[in-house]
């Protein structure tokens, strides 16, 4: 009965009823919309990251991700290998090392990382193979050959085939100096990246800097981002046995990402905070317009003996059923919205350039989740309720008399 | 008469005015102020980037952009005075040497951008002026001292008063290396600066390059930013030489254009978000004042009212709704602005999200009258334009059915 009367009150006035829903669901949509779009940005930067770089897990020794200095090695691999192996959620493993050097083609001479990669098993954990442009990667059994990054190429005006000489520092101090043929060319889209980094097959690299079997970290990424912390503990609890190691995420391997994540939610709820605050402001009018313009009504029905709390429950109901149409209204539309652009992806123009140097695709794609519509759909119905629960809350002070004689 | 009338509507119910006009003051408070702050972030880039070796303007040769070696350094840089000395009053100049190069101390070695600056003049266009705190900063004549940065002190597990040798290919093509001494250490807004740069003197880098008078780059800061491109253009003017090419900052720094860029859309959308959040309760709020007054609109037709003047009173209504609320909230925008402009927001909790994404750690909201301007016009023409709508419905009742409504 009470729900019955409070829907009817709703559509007394269709026009004013439609245009607050609207605003409700203008919201809701808006938001749905942009979570979405933040947490899909989220998960391609994510990937991006741990596909180009540091994997899901890594393992080195103690202190090595603060200070990168080669003689900082886990000595033996294989045994970690094991326990990579016996550990569920990893998908694959590869052994990493690197240096920083002097590079020097025929008549140029720069610094570079060094790094030593296994030309099998770094395929399923990086992207690399597949950033190849020119020549090809490295291949099992290759020696003194280097995949280059395709600035680096030009800076050193070589190409494919040709030699670079690489002067560094070994494990133990000594010079290590080798010259390498160019196989191949990758092109990453990340500056930083293609400008300064060169690979060669792990296991010359180990030659040439004296790492006895030694490498620097032990790379693996995992079936999906929610295994990584039950991955993580297990392989600490195996390494306790090996001392020195230590077993680092994603997060830990990047903090920047995570705090510029972190950021960007933050300054994105601030936004979203003050843009609710607008329309419940917006939609404040009608709840109490509702209110005031029935204070005959009220005091009638009060007069008849209804008490001032059903009043208050059946005006709560009507703010309510406003709010929630407009809300599911906005669910509907913000994930339509969401699916069209998460199937047909998004491009934000003049922000290409900045989006590579990120190591994000062109493209973005939003992602519709349970949590997006959820949080979304959540913070406008809190803030919309409490309009209009502070509004019903004014019927209290309702006298029948008072109200009767009201115009 | 028509504005009084419209004056005194909007104060019979003072609730209801007092409401929406909360939410227009919020709405226009929160584009200026939200916008001021994306400008903030955007300008602290733009500066940053511009005091960390930019400059407004430069001159190069032309093949260095591309390939950044010595051998395309500027040949004859002399040259060049006679336009120098014609720039505007209050533009300063520099010359200087930046190369790529490796330092290393007896445990560490890494990748480095070697430059070598005329300290005097140095100090009055880039970062480096003031940036020294512990130990000092470079003499005229010093052959030997070296400015790194704290990050790549501690990096390289070093302190003042100890030997970084560092090497990069003369212009002879060997590799030329020499050992400095650390005689200052400087701070920097991003981490990523104070690994980068390691600074010595000019005619030390030139004769650790071995190249001779030759520089690689003159750096140009103007008194004002925006005058950038009408410089540019007399300086090219000026240059008969080919080889020298000149640049501009948005030339010289496309990721920060085009972040930039970015924001001046995302201020747009923000703008026509809030608006179209508060255009909503606009509308339902007169609407709701027309239709309490229907019988009224009705009597003031019988008397002969124009519909046109019906329209007219409804907007200037909504006129001094929006009147009202714009100044207020333009007022209490600037107002937050300038409580925070002394200050700032301090982000340090999140200075490794700031350096990832390049944007320094304090954000100082900064006021663009275009900003404002353009704000203000969204909420007064649009306002106005969907205000329209309930002013058509109340000239559309005919004093007849209006007269019976009850």
């Amino acid at each position: 009965m009470d729900c019955k009367l409070a829907w009817r009150n709703i559509w007394r006035n269709p026009r004013r009823s439609i245009l607050t829903m609207a605003a409700v669901a203008f919201a809701t949509t808006l938001l749905v919309f942009m979570l979405s779009w933040q947490f899909g940005s989220y998960a391609t930067m994510i990937n991006a990251s741990v596909r180009i770089r540091t994997g899901h897990l890594q393992v080195q020794a103690a202190g090595y991700h603060e200070n990168r200095e080669i003689r900082k090695v886990v000595r033996e691999p294989q045994a970690v290998a094991a326990i990579l192996e016996r550990t569920p959620g990893i998908r694959a493993y590869t052994f990493r090392a690197e240096s920083f050097s002097l590079v020097s083609s025929k008549n140029r001479t720069y610094g570079a990382l060094v790094a030593g990669i296994d030309p099998q098993r770094e395929p399923a954990v990086s992207t690399i193979r597949e950033l190849v442009r020119d020549g090809s990667f490295l291949a099992r059994g290759d020696t003194a050959e280097a995949v280059v990054g395709h600035l680096l190429a030009k800076n050193f005006r070589a190409g494919v085939g040709d030699e670079l000489v690489v002067l560094g520092q070994g494990r133990d101090g000594s010079i290590a100096a080798t010259t390498v043929r160019i196989k191949g060319i990758f092109n990453s889209g990340q500056d930083e990246f293609d400008r300064g980094v060169i690979y060669l097959p792990l296991a010359w690299f180990q030659e040439v800097y004296g790492m006895q079997g030694a490498v620097n970290s032990v790379v693996a990424v995992c079936d999906s981002l929610d295994v990584v912390p039950a991955a993580k503990s297990h392989i600490q609890k195996a390494l306790a046995g090996m001392s020195g190691l230590t077993v680092l995420d994603w997060q830990e391997l990047t903090p920047g990402l995570v705090q510029a994540i972190k950021m960007d939610l933050i300054s994105g709820m601030l936004f979203y905070v003050i843009l609710i605050v607008v329309v419940a402001f917006s939609i404040m009018n009608t709840f109490l317009m509702a209110i005031f313009e029935r204070t005959r009504e009220f005091g009638v029905m009060m007069a008849m003996g209804t008490r001032p709390g059903r009043l208050m429950r059946i005006l709560v109901m009507e703010s309510l059923g406003m709010t929630l149409i407009g809300v599911l209204a906005g669910i509907v539309a913000g994930s339509l919205v969401t699916w069209y652009f998460q199937v047909n992806g998004l491009v934000i123009s003049g922000a290409e350039e900045m989006m590579r140097q990120f190591g994000l695709p062109e493209r973005m794609y939003p992602q519709l989740s349970l949590l997006s519509i959820g949080v979304g759909a959540g913070i406008v119905l809190l803030l919309t309720c409490l309009t209009a629960l502070y509004s019903a809350f004014r019927v209290r002070r309702l006298k029948p008399v008072q109200a009767l004689t009201a115009v | 008469m028509i504005l009084q009338m419209g004056w005194r509507n909007i104060w019979r119910n003072k609730r209801r005015t007092a409401v929406i006009l909360v939410a227009v003051i919020i709405g226009v408070w929160a584009m200026i102020f939200m916008g001021a702050l994306m400008r903030g972030i955007a300008d602290q880039m733009v500066k940053n980037s511009i005091a960390t070796l930019t400059g407004h303007i430069q001159l190069q040769d032309a093949a260095f952009r591309n390939d950044p070696v010595i051998e395309h350094f500027l040949k004859a840089p002399d040259k060049l005075a006679p336009v120098l000395g014609r720039l505007p009053a209050d533009a300063r100049w520099t010359q200087r040497i930046r190369v790529n190069a490796v330092a290393a101390n007896a445990r560490h070695s890494d990748g480095v951008v070697l430059a070598g600056i005329d300290p005097g003049r140095e100090a009055k266009i880039s970062f480096i002026g003031d940036a020294v705190y512990q130990g000092r900063y470079l003499g005229e004549d010093d052959l030997n001292g070296i400015i790194v940065g704290r990050a790549l002190l501690e990096k390289f597990e070093t302190r003042l008063g100890h030997k970084l040798v560092l090497m990069s290919q003369g212009a002879d093509g060997e590799i030329a290396s020499r050992a400095f001494r650390i005689v200052g250490v400087f701070r920097a807004e991003l981490q990523s600066t104070e690994k980068q740069f390691v600074f010595v003197t000019l005619p030390a880098a030139q004769q650790m390059l071995k190249t001779g008078d030759e520089v690689s780059e003159i750096a140009i800061l103007l008194g004002n930013y925006r005058d950038a491109a009408a410089v540019a253009n007399s300086i090219r003017a000026g240059i008969t030489d080919q080889t020298v090419t000149v640049y501009t900052w948005q030339q010289l720094l496309p990721l920060v254009s085009s972040i930039m860029k970015m924001y001046d859309g995302f201020i747009l959308v923000w703008f026509i978000v809030v608006f179209i959040a508060m255009g909503f309760g606009l509308v339902n709020t007169i609407l709701m004042a027309v239709f309490e007054r229907v019988r009224e609109f009705g009597l003031l037709r019988s008397l002969g009212m124009k519909p046109r003047l019906v329209v007219a009173e409804v907007l200037a209504e909504s006129f001094f709704l929006l009147a009202i609320g714009t100044l207020v909230g333009n007022l209490l925008g600037l107002a937050s602005v300038w409580l925070l402009s002394g200050s700032g927001i301090d982000l340090s909790a999140f200075a490794q999200g700031m350096e990832f994404a390049g944007m320094s750690r304090i954000i100082i909201p900064v006021v663009y009258v275009r900003d404002v301007v353009s704000a203000d016009l969204t909420v007064f023409l649009l306002g106005l334009l969907i205000s329209l709508y309930p002013a058509v419905k109340a000239a559309r009742f005919t004093p007849v059915e209006a007269m019976a409504h009850t």
